[in-house]
C-alpha cells in the first residue's frame, strides 16, 4: 500500500506540492487528472526519488517502509517503477542489455537468480511479442532514434519485464494512436493482481476507458482537489477542470 | 629603422634610435624589447626555436623586408581612401601611424591619440607574443576610445593608411562602461611594401555591448599582423567579425576572455584568399566565469596558391561551468595549389560544459554546380552564387545592415578583380 | 549480456583489490647491468644472437639518439626518466629455447592463466543467439619483460604459410624479411623514443603473412612487465603481402610498483596491394596508485604503411592502463585507394595522463580514413586527443571522417582535443567534429530509476558511449574492454 500524507516538494526553492494526501492499496489503479503544470509530474518523480527535487514536508511510504529515505535504485528494488512522461535515451547502450542489466540488479537485490542471456531472450522476445512490440525494438540502443509512440511502448515492455509492485505512469498514453492505447492499457491490466497498484497520471478519458481505475483524483495547484470513482474522470471530460479549481479556490 | 639591418635587428635598432622620444611607460617598453629580443620574429630565422602557436605561418618574409621610414610617401593619400568607401559615418584617420586631424571626424564620445596619452593598457602579454613585444617596444600613436556608462557611441570607423615602406606599430585601448554600446568599424588599407603591427584591447563591462566588425585590404605586398585582447564582463558581448582579402601575409589574433557570468563573445571571420596570399586567422577564447557562451563561424575561401590558416581553441577554466561554446570551421578550396591548415582546439578543466567544433574541408560540390548550370546559369556565376552562399553563413552574423551591405562590397570587389 | 554482469561483478572484485593484475611473479630473472651504453647494446645483441648487421643497425640507432631530446610537445608532465638507472636486459632464466609449452616454467605458466590467457569469455550479446556465437582460436605470443617465452599455435599457422614467432628469432631464421622491413615504417631516428627502442629492443612479435593467405586465426600477444626497474623495449614487424588478412591482438599488463617504468615499443606494419591489417591493442599496464605514485610511461610509436593499392589498415585501441600514454597509431595511406582506421578508447583516471590519437597521412588518390576517438577522463587525469589529418597533394577524391568525442566525470580532470587538418588537394574532403560533454543526469537517473547502483549506470553509459570503438575489437577482447573501462573508473563517481 502506498501512503502519502501532506506531501510537499519544491525545484529551486519554488512550491510545486503543497501537501498531498493520498493512499493507494494494493490491488488498486488510480488515475490522477489535472491540468499542465498542476505537479502531477513532479509527484511521480518525488515518489522515485528525483535529486532535484526537495521534499520539504510530509512522508511517503510504501508497504510500511519509509521511500523518502531511499535512493532511486533501492525505491525500483522495492518495486518502484515509473514510466516517463519523455524517456531517456541511452547512446550505445543496447536496449535489452540495459533490461536484463535492470531486471538482475533487482533479482539480485530480491535474493532471486539471476538470467541468463538465453533466458532474458525468452522472457523479453514474449513479452515484446505480447505488447506487439517488433523485435528488432530489443536490439537497438535504448529509446534512441525511437519515435514518440515507440518510446512508450518501450516503457511498458521494461514495466511489464521488471514486474514492479507500483508503477507510476506519467502520460504514458500521449502520442499513442487507439491501437496503440489499447497495448498499453492492456500491458497494464496484465500486470493487475493483488500485489501489484498503480498511479496513472494522464490528461485524457481515453485512456480510462481501457485501464479502469479504482478511484480518481484531481490535481491543482500542488494539491488534490477532489477524489472520486471512475465517473469523476467522464464528468472532468464534459465539465473540464476550471469549475474544480475555482471550487477550491 | 636602420638602413643596413633587416628583421628582428632592425627593429630593435631602431628602438635604440628613438628610445626617450617614445611616449609612455619606458619601462614597460625595455621589458617588451628585452622580450622581443629573446623570442625574435616568429619564424624569422631558420634556427630559431619554433612557437606551436605560429605552426603555420612564419614571418620570414618580414624579416627579409626593408623598411624607409624616412623615404617619402610614394602614393597619394586620397586615393587610398576614397577607394575604401567608408561610410558617413565618424572616423579616425591614422597615416603612416601618426593620427590626420585634417582627415579625420572624431565621435561625439571623444578621442584621445595614443601620442598625445600613451594607454599601454593592461590585456597585452609581450612576454608571450613576440608581436605584441615589438608593437610595445616601437608603438608610437593609436586611439584611446571611452564609452561611458549607459551611453550608446554610434559607429565610429578606425581607419588605418600606409603610403610608403614603413612599419607600423599602431596601439588601441577601447574601454566600455557598464551598459555601454559601440560598433567599431576597423579598416586597414595602403599601398608598398609596408608591415602593420596592432595591438588593440578591449574592456567590455558588464552588460555594454561591443560590436566590431573588421576589413583587412592591405596591399597585396603589405604584410598585417594585428593582435586584440577582450575582455568580458558579467553580462556583457563582444561581437567581432573580421574580413580579410588583403595583403600577402596577415595574421589576425584575438584572445578573448569571458570573464563575468552570462558573457558572450562571438568570433565570425572570412578570409577570401588568391594568388599566393596568406590569412591565418587564430584565436583562443577562454571561458574563466560559469554560463557564458561563444559562438564562431570561420569561412576560409582559398584561390591560386593561397595559403589559409585557422587556429581557435577554446579554454574552459575550472570554474567556468554551464559553459557553451561552439565553433564551426570550413575552408572551400577552389584551385589545386591552394592550402589550408587547421587546428581548432579545446582545452576543457570543467565538466558541466557543452563544447563542440566542427571543421570541413573540400571543394564546391559539383552536382550543385550542374544544377545551375542546367538551369542556365553560366559557370562563374554558378561557382560565385555558391562561393557567396558559403560565405553567408559567416556574414549574416553581422546584425547591423549597413555594415553588412558595405562587407558584401567588399567581398564582391574582391570576386570582380580575381579570375575564376 | 554476460559481458556487463562480468563487468559488474570486476567491480566488486576489484573494490579491495584496485589493480587485478597487480600480482608480481616469482621467476629468477637474468638481468644486464643498469645503464645504457654500447656495450649494453652488444651484450642484448649477443644474448639474442643476432648478426653483425643487427647489431650495426642498433649501433646506428644508438648513435642517432644520443644526439636527439626528448619530446616536450605533449600534455604530459613527469620527472625527468634517467635512462642511465635502468635495465635494458631482462629475461626469465630457464633453459634456450623451449620446444613446447611443457618446457616453460611452471610459475610462468600460472602468470598467464591468470592474466586469461587464452581468453575463454564467450560474447553473448543481447538479441545474439547463443548458437550463432563461435569460439575462435587465438594464436598467442607471450613477451614477458624482453623476452618471447611462448608462442602457441605455430604449426597450424606454418601450414598456412603464415610466420608468428619471437622477432628475435625472425632475426635468425628470416634476416631477409627483417632486413628488408625493418625500419622502413618506422625510421631508426624517426623520434627520441623509437630510436631508443631500436638501439635496445630485445623481443616483440613478427608476422608474415604470404600472398594471398586469409591467416586463419586471431594473433595475440601478451606483453607483461614483471623485473624491478627494467625498461621494457618490444618491436612489432607485420607484413601483410598482396591481398592476404590477418587480425592480431595485443594485450598490455604490469605489477604494481612504487616507481615509474618505462616502456617504449615499436610497433611496425606494412599492408602491400589489397592487404588487410587489422590491430587491436587493450592496454592495462600499471596506472599508478590512486595518489598518482608509480605506473608505466608508455611512450610507443606505432605506424603502419599501406603501400598497396586498396590496402587497409585499422588501429583498435582501448587505453585504460599507464600512468602516462604518449601514442599515435598512424596510417600512412600510399597507395591508391587505401584505407586508414584509428578507433580509440582511452580512459584516465586518479592522476593518470594520456596524450593519444592518430595521423592520417593521404598521398595516394581516392584513399579513405576514419578517425573516431571516445577519451574519458575521471578523477585528476589528463586526457588529449591529438590528432593529425594531412591531404598531400597527390591525394585526389581522399576523403577523411573525424569524430572526436570527450566526456569528463568529476570537476577535477580536463579533457582536450587537439587536432590539426592540412589540406592541400581540393578534391580531398575532410571533416571533423568534436564534442566534450559530462553524463546526463537525467540518463543517471533513469538507469537508476530502473534499479541499477550509480557506479553500475555510469559503466553503462561509459560503455555505450564508447560503443562505436568498442564494436571494432575482436569478441574476445570487446568483453576484456568493457570490464576493464568499468575497472578503470572505478571510485571516480559519488
Amino acid at each position: 500500500m502506498l501512503d502519502i500524507r501532506g506531501l510537499a516538494a519544491s525545484i529551486v526553492g519554488k512550491p510545486i506540492l503543497k501537501g498531498i494526501d493520498l493512499t493507494v492499496p494494493e490491488g488498486e489503479v488510480h488515475a490522477i487528472m489535472g491540468p499542465n503544470g498542476s505537479g502531477k509530474s513532479t509527484l511521480g518523480y518525488v515518489l522515485s526519488g528525483r535529486e532535484d527535487y526537495e521534499v520539504t514536508a510530509g512522508s511517503v511510504t510504501f508497504n510500511g517502509i519509509d521511500l523518502l529515505g531511499m535512493e532511486p535504485e533501492q525505491r525500483a528494488a522495492a518495486g518502484v517503477f515509473l514510466a516517463f512522461q519523455a524517456p531517456i535515451e541511452l547512446p550505445g547502450v543496447n536496449n535489452a542489455n540495459f533490461l536484463r542489466t535492470a531486471l538482475n540488479a533487482l533479482r539480485r537485490s530480491r535474493g532471486q537468480d539471476e538470467l541468463d542471456a538465453v533466458q532474458f531472450l525468452k522472457l523479453a522476445r514474449a513479452e515484446s511479442k505480447r505488447l506487439a512490440m517488433p523485435e528488432d525494438m530489443l536490439k537497438r540502443n535504448v529509446n534512441v532514434g525511437f519515435s514518440g509512440g515507440e518510446k512508450k511502448r518501450n516503457e511498458v515492455l521494461q514495466m511489464a519485464i521488471l514486474r514492479p509492485k507500483l508503477a507510476i505512469l506519467d502520460e504514458t498514453d500521449s502520442g499513442l494512436d487507439i491501437d496503440a492505447l489499447r497495448i498499453v492499457a492492456d500491458g497494464v491490466n496484465a500486470l493487475r493482481g493483488p500485489d501489484f497498484s498503480a498511479l496513472v497520471i494522464t490528461h485524457h478519458q481515453r485512456l480510462l476507458d481501457h485501464l479502469v481505475p479504482n478511484r480518481v483524483h484531481v490535481l491543482a495547484h500542488g494539491r488534490i482537489v477532489r477524489s472520486g470513482g471512475p465517473e469523476l474522470a467522464k464528468e472532468l471530460e464534459k465539465s473540464g477542470y476550471a469549475g474544480l479549481i475555482a471550487e477550491a479556490a | 629603422m636602420s638602413a643596413t639591418l633587416t628583421g628582428s635587428a632592425g627593429f630593435l635598432a631602431k628602438f635604440e634610435t628613438l628610445q626617450g622620444r617614445l611616449p609612455g611607460d619606458s619601462n614597460m617598453r625595455a621589458a617588451a624589447a628585452a622580450a622581443f629580443r629573446a623570442a625574435g620574429l616568429p619564424g624569422g630565422t631558420q634556427h630559431q626555436r619554433r612557437l606551436e602557436s605560429w605552426k603555420y605561418t612564419s614571418l620570414r618574409p618580414v624579416a627579409e623586408a626593408r623598411f624607409a621610414p624616412d623615404a617619402p610617401p610614394r602614393h597619394e593619400v586620397e586615393t587610398i581612401l576614397s577607394g575604401l568607401a567608408l561610410l558617413d559615418a565618424p572616423r579616425l584617420v591614422f597615416v603612416d601611424g601618426a593620427y590626420r586631424a585634417d582627415l579625420s571626424q572624431p565621435p561625439a564620445i571623444g578621442f584621445a591619440s595614443f601620442a598625445e596619452q600613451a594607454e599601454m593598457g593592461t590585456l597585452t602579454w609581450p612576454d608571450r607574443e613576440p608581436m605584441v613585444a615589438l608593437n610595445t617596444m616601437l608603438a608610437s600613436d593609436g586611439a584611446s576610445l571611452h564609452v561611458s556608462a549607459d551611453q550608446d557611441g554610434g559607429v565610429v570607423q578606425l581607419v588605418s593608411l600606409a603610403t610608403r615602406d614603413i612599419d607600423i606599430h599602431p596601439r588601441h585601448c577601447i574601454r566600455l562602461d557598464p551598459g555601454a554600446q559601440l560598433t567599431l568599424l576597423e579598416v586597414s588599407a595602403g599601398q608598398g611594401t609596408y608591415l602593420l603591427n596592432t595591438v588593440a584591447e578591449f574592456h567590455v563591462a558588464e552588460g555594454a555591448r561591443l560590436t566590431h566588425v573588421r576589413l583587412q585590404d592591405e596591399a597585396s605586398t603589405a604584410f598585417h599582423v594585428s593582435t586584440a585582447y577582450a575582455n568580458v564582463a558579467k553580462g556583457g558581448t563582444y561581437d567581432s567579425f573580421t574580413l580579410n582579402i588583403g595583403g600577402r601575409l596577415s595574421r589576425t589574433e584575438v584572445h578573448a576572455e569571458l570573464a563575468g557570468v552570462g558573457a558572450v563573445v562571438h568570433l565570425n571571420a572570412a578570409q577570401l584568399l588568391d594568388r599566393t596570399q596568406h590569412g591565418d586567422f587564430t584565436t583562443v577564447i577562454r571561458h574563466v566565469a560559469p554560463n557564458c557562451t561563444s559562438r564562431q563561424t570561420v569561412k576560409n575561401v582559398l584561390s591560386d596558391r593561397s595559403r589559409g590558416v585557422f587556429q581557435g581553441r577554446i579554454e574552459v577554466a575550472r570554474d567556468a561551468q554551464k559553459t557553451d561554446g561552439y565553433q564551426m570551421n570550413q575552408a572551400l578550396l577552389l584551385s589545386p595549389q591552394a592550402e589550408i591548415d587547421a587546428k581548432p582546439e579545446l582545452e576543457i578543466f570543467a565538466d558541466d560544459v557543452k563544447c563542440s567544433h566542427g571543421t570541413t574541408v573540400g571543394e564546391l560540390d559539383a552536382e550543385q554546380i550542374f544544377y545551375l548550370r542546367s538551369r542556365g546559369v553560366p559557370e562563374h556565376e554558378a561557382r560565385s552564387i555558391l562561393v557567396r552562399a558559403f560565405l553567408a553563413e559567416a556574414l549574416d552574423a553581422v546584425a547591423n545592415e549597413t555594415v553588412r551591405a558595405w562587407l558584401e562590397r567588399s567581398v564582391e570587389t574582391w570576386w570582380a578583380r580575381r579570375a575564376v | 549480456m554476460p559481458a556487463v554482469t562480468e563487468t559488474l561483478d570486476t567491480v566488486q572484485s576489484v573494490t579491495q583489490s584496485g589493480y587485478k593484475w597487480g600480482f608480481e611473479t616469482a621467476i629468477e630473472m637474468d638481468l644486464a647491468p643498469k645503464g645504457l651504453n654500447e656495450d649494453i647494446i652488444r651484450l642484448i645483441s649477443v644474448r639474442k644472437q643476432e648478426p653483425e648487421w643487427m647489431l650495426e643497425w642498433r649501433l646506428k640507432a644508438y648513435a642517432a639518439w644520443l644526439k636527439m631530446e626528448e619530446p616536450h610537445w605533449a600534455r604530459v608532465d613527469h620527472p625527468p626518466i634517467d635512462y642511465q638507472d635502468l635495465h635494458y636486459y631482462a629475461a626469465p632464466k630457464k633453459k634456450p629455447g623451449p620446444k613446447s609449452l611443457d618446457e616453460v616454467d611452471p610459475e610462468l605458466l600460472r602468470t598467464y592463466e591468470k592474466l586469461g590467457i587464452p581468453l575463454k569469455e564467450r560474447a553473448l550479446l543481447a538479441g545474439v543467439d547463443p548458437d550463432t556465437v563461435q569460439q575462435t582460436q587465438v594464436a598467442v605470443d607471450a613477451v614477458f619483460d624482453s623476452v618471447s617465452v611462448a608462442t602457441t599455435f605455430r604449426e597450424t599457422l606454418r601450414k598456412a604459410g603464415v610466420i608468428f614467432c619471437p622477432i628475435s628469432e625472425a632475426v635468425r631464421e628470416h634476416p631477409e624479411l627483417v632486413q628488408q622491413y625493418l625500419g622502413s615504417v618506422v625510421p631508426v631516428a624517426d623520434n627520441f623514443f623509437a630510436a631508443l627502442n631500436s638501439a635496445v629492443f630485445t623481443d616483440g612479435s613478427f608476422v608474415f603473412i604470404p600472398k594471398g593467405v586469409r591467416c586463419p586465426m586471431e594473433l595475440s600477444t601478451y606483453f607483461r612487465i614483471n623485473a624491478r626497474s627494467t625498461g621494457q623495449f618490444e618491436r612489432t614487424l607485420i607484413i601483410a603481402e598482396a591481398g592476404s588478412h590477418v587480425s592480431y591482438l595485443e594485450g598490455c599488463t604490469a605489477p604494481q610498483r612504487d616507481e615509474n617504468q618505462l616502456h617504449a615499443a615499436v610497433v611496425e606494419l606494412v599492408a602491400l596491394d589489397d592487404a588487410q591489417i587489422k590491430y587491436s591493442t587493450v592496454q592495462n599496464w600499471y596506472p599508478g596508485d590512486s595518489e598518482g605514485k608509480g605506473g608505466i610511461y608508455n611512450f610507443v610509436t606505432k605506424r603502419g604503411a599501406c603501400r598497396g593499392a586498396r590496402s587497409k589498415i585499422s588501429w583498435t585501441q582501448v587505453e585504460t592502463g599507464s600512468a602516462i600514454t604518449w601514442k599515435y597509431p598512424s596510417c600512412i595511406l600510399q597507395g591508391d585507394d587505401s584505407v586508414g582506421e584509428f578507433y580509440s578508447v582511452a580512459v584516465t583516471n586518479n592522476y593518470q595522463q594520456a596524450d593519444t590519437g592518430t595521423k592520417m597521412i593521404h598521398i595516394g588518390k581516392g584513399t579513405r580514413s576514419t578517425i573516431i576517438s571516445k577519451g574519458i577522463s575521471a578523477g585528476h587525469s589528463n586526457n588529449t586527443y591529438r590528432g593529425l589529418v594531412r591531404m598531400l597533394p597527390g591525394a585526389a577524391h581522399a576523403r577523411n571522417f573525424t569524430q572526436c568525442d570527450s566526456l569528463l566525470i568529476g570537476d577535477r580532470c580536463g579533457a582536450h582535443t587537439v587536432p590539426y587538418i592540412e589540406s592541400r588537394n581540393l578534391t580531398a574532403k575532410v571533416e571533423h567534429e568534436a564534442t566534450t560533454s559530462k553524463i546526463a543526469e537525467d540518463q543517471l537517473f533513469y538507469c537508476r530509476q530502473r534499479g541499477l547502483s550509480e557506479e553500475d549506470a555510469v559503466g553503462l553509459i561509459v560503455n555505450g558511449f564508447c560503443k562505436d570503438v568498442l564494436k571494432e575489437l575482436p569478441m574476445e577482447f570487446a568483453v576484456e574492454a568493457q570490464k576493464l573501462l568499468a575497472v578503470s573508473l572505478e571510485g571516480s563517481v559519488g
